[in-house]
């Protein structure tokens, strides 16, 4: 199993930084995409797949930072540097503000998820009908390839940012899942009323767990913002987004560190090429369908996701071969 | 989601201040509880689900707009009126529900409920995107020969086709009464809602008791959904609106009661039809999620729900 640790850590310290020199832009872009929904996911893994409060509304935390980095840069001339800390810190709020809903009058389950799909779409309807941030059209940034803006003529730099924000992220989730934090919110994942009995603040840690998760997926946003330079509120508050996010935590795994990563890598490639293939023929719809059969066909055959479905492949070759 | 009825009065928003005129409000009333049979309808569908297997339907809502778009196809293709041709769509529906309970969800009734809720999401989005492939994003409307004429009630006007939805919305409800307490299927539905152990002890083929139960509830939404289609345009994207809408109404009413369901299917409805006089319908929208907020956090149990969450 080190020996494996080993190679992966080289390929992601060496192969990943080095490749954009040999990739072509299309490459480039797509590994953008598989970084960054590695990143949202990941966000996700913390409050969804470690703490088990399924939120189905990331959509709203990702938007207020888009809108709020955005508003910021083209409106104050604030550089996204800092404005992705105050949309973050924004997103944040909204995530205290719903998990303290959530958890303080005890919805679980079902209930937990609607009220994360209402506070989303909320949002959504609050941003198309607010006609200072561009209503239902959508709000726009003029490209000025200035780098303090975070802007960037070439499309390496967002590879770079992408990367170091999963790298980030990953590593921040692989120490707190060591600590006594990750080992709270499994246990209020597997069993709340236990851990409670047993001393943990659950209220607490929830909290933290949102908190944290929402803040991650604010900083998101603001990259999203600057990478695609227009919002509109049914793309980034809509729900198919949030569904994006959890789809590749759920497939590579929820509650595991290299999970999110994983279903990245398998879902965003996907996701493209479908997007790309299915709209050229006119078939809009097409890849959430799959999206669809895909969350099925996890439940039903591959609950813990794809993560420690391969680990556990890899171990058993590993021990085979030695 | 009352709005979209011909007579122009009714849309005329309110004017500014207080002189919101009494007829308005009265016939926003009348509306309402006309279009809550269908909405009832549509919700014990849900609570009947839920009541017996205590899974969330999640595509609900997007069972209901293919019952729609079936209602729309037979409408255009064979010149059939939804007034009819609901019959049509409770049966294909019924086997949709049965067929969605038999291959997916039976294998997860007793599963956490965060691999329920996956589960019906992914039905959810394999229905709403398979409908926007087949039938596009554009809004549709079926027309119905029986939707054109109105009748006067003194100051106030009843849409036939409203009083007609309504008129079928009961009977539909008082035959799917007459299933559950009257006949053995129906006690062994309820039998299985009840304690489904002590159904299966007793000899209960539980688990075809519940795929009848998923198709008769799918039913219930599609007969809905074929009795609103004239009233209410509708795309794909619908689904989610009507989802949320009878979350509102089984929640209120209580998860799993009939009785909650009939009872919150008219006040939704009444609210939302009042709504639509005094309210632009984007902020419409934003009142039923904000009420789904409000009710989530303060009567989740509901009014007639037998315990909380």
């Amino acid at each position: 199993m080190t020996r494996v640790a080993v190679v992966a850590a080289v390929i992601v310290l060496v192969a990943l930084p080095l490749a954009p020199s040999l990739f072509g832009s299309y490459a480039v872009t797509l590994f953008t995409l598989i970084f960054f929904y590695a990143f949202l996911g990941q966000a996700w893994n913390i409050v969804g797949g470690y703490a088990g409060q399924l939120s189905a509304g990331h959509a709203a935390f990702l938007g207020i930072g888009a809108y709020t980095a955005a508003v910021l840069s083209v409106e104050k001339g604030l550089t996204p540097w800092i404005g992705m800390f105050v949309g973050g810190a924004l997103a944040a709020l909204l995530g205290a503000l719903v998990g303290f809903l959530g958890f303080r009058f005890g919805l679980r389950g079902f209930y937990f998820v609607l009220l994360t799909v209402a506070f989303a779409e909320i949002c959504r309807i609050v941003a198309s009908n607010t006609e200072a941030i561009g209503g239902a059209v959508g709000y726009y940034i003029t490209f000025t390839g200035d780098p303090r803006q975070l802007q960037f003529q070439d499309a390496r730099a967002y590879y770079y940012l992408a990367l170091v924000l999963m790298l980030a992220v990953t590593a921040l989730v692989g120490v707190l899942e060591r600590g006594r934090f990750g080992v709270y919110l499994s246990a209020i994942r597997e069993d709340e009323s236990a851990s409670e009995a047993l001393g943990v603040d659950t209220f607490r840690y929830k909290m933290l767990a949102m908190v944290l998760s929402s803040f991650l997926t604010g900083i998101g946003g603001a990259f999203y913002a600057f990478y695609v330079f227009s919002l509109q509120p049914a793309s980034v508050f809509g729900i198919p987004l949030s569904v994006e996010i959890i789809i590749r935590a759920i497939v590579g795994g929820a509650g595991t560190v290299l999970g999110p990563i994983l279903g990245s890598f398998i879902l965003s490639p996907l996701a493209e090429l479908a997007r790309y293939y299915f709209a050229q023929s006119g078939w809009h719809g097409a890849h959430l369908v799959v999206y669809g059969l895909l969350l099925i066909a996890v439940v039903l055959f591959l609950p813990e996701g794809a993560y420690p479905r391969l680990a556990r492949l890899v171990r058993r070759r590993v021990a085979g071969a030695a | 989601m009352a709005e979209g009825s011909r007579p122009a009065e009714v849309r005329v928003p309110a004017p500014q201040g207080l002189t919101i005129d009494a007829t308005l409000v009265a016939q926003g009333l009348l509306n309402g509880v006309l279009f809550g049979g269908v909405f009832s309808l549509m919700a014990v569908g849900l609570t009947l689900i839920f009541g017996v297997m205590r899974v969330v339907n999640f595509a609900h809502g997007d069972m209901m707009v293919w019952g729609m778009y079936l209602a729309w196809l037979m409408a255009t293709r064979a010149g059939l009126d939804p007034y009819l041709g609901f019959v049509v769509c409770a049966a294909a529906l019924f086997g949709l529900g049965f067929a969605v309970q038999r291959t997916l969800v039976q294998r997860i009734v007793d599963a956490p409920h965060e691999m329920q809720i996956l589960l019906m999401l992914g039905v959810a989005l394999v229905l709403e995107n398979t409908a926007l492939l087949v039938f596009g994003p554009e809004p549709q409307r079926v027309r119905s020969a029986l939707a054109q004429s109105t009748v006067w009630l003194g100051p106030l006007f009843v849409d036939v086709a409203r009083l007609i939805a309504f008129g079928v919305a009961a009977l539909l409800a008082a035959l799917l009464w007459l299933f559950l307490f009257r006949t053995d299927l129906g006690r062994s539905i309820r039998a299985a809602a009840d304690n489904a152990y002590g159904a299966l002890v007793i000899g209960t083929d539980v688990r075809r008791v519940y795929a009848v139960a998923f198709g008769v509830g799918a039913a219930c939404v599609g007969a809905a959904g074929a009795l609103v289609s004239p009233l209410l345009p509708f795309q794909p994207p619908t689904g989610l609106q009507l989802s949320v809408a009878s979350f509102n109404i089984v929640i209120i009413g209580g998860m799993g009661s009939l009785v909650g369901a009939f009872v919150g299917g008219v006040l939704v409805a009444v609210a939302e039809s009042l709504g639509a006089v005094f309210l632009r319908p984007s902020l419409k929208e934003l009142v039923s999620f904000s009420l789904l907020v409000l009710i989530l956090l303060f009567r989740p149990a509901g009014i007639f729900g037998r315990r909380a969450p």
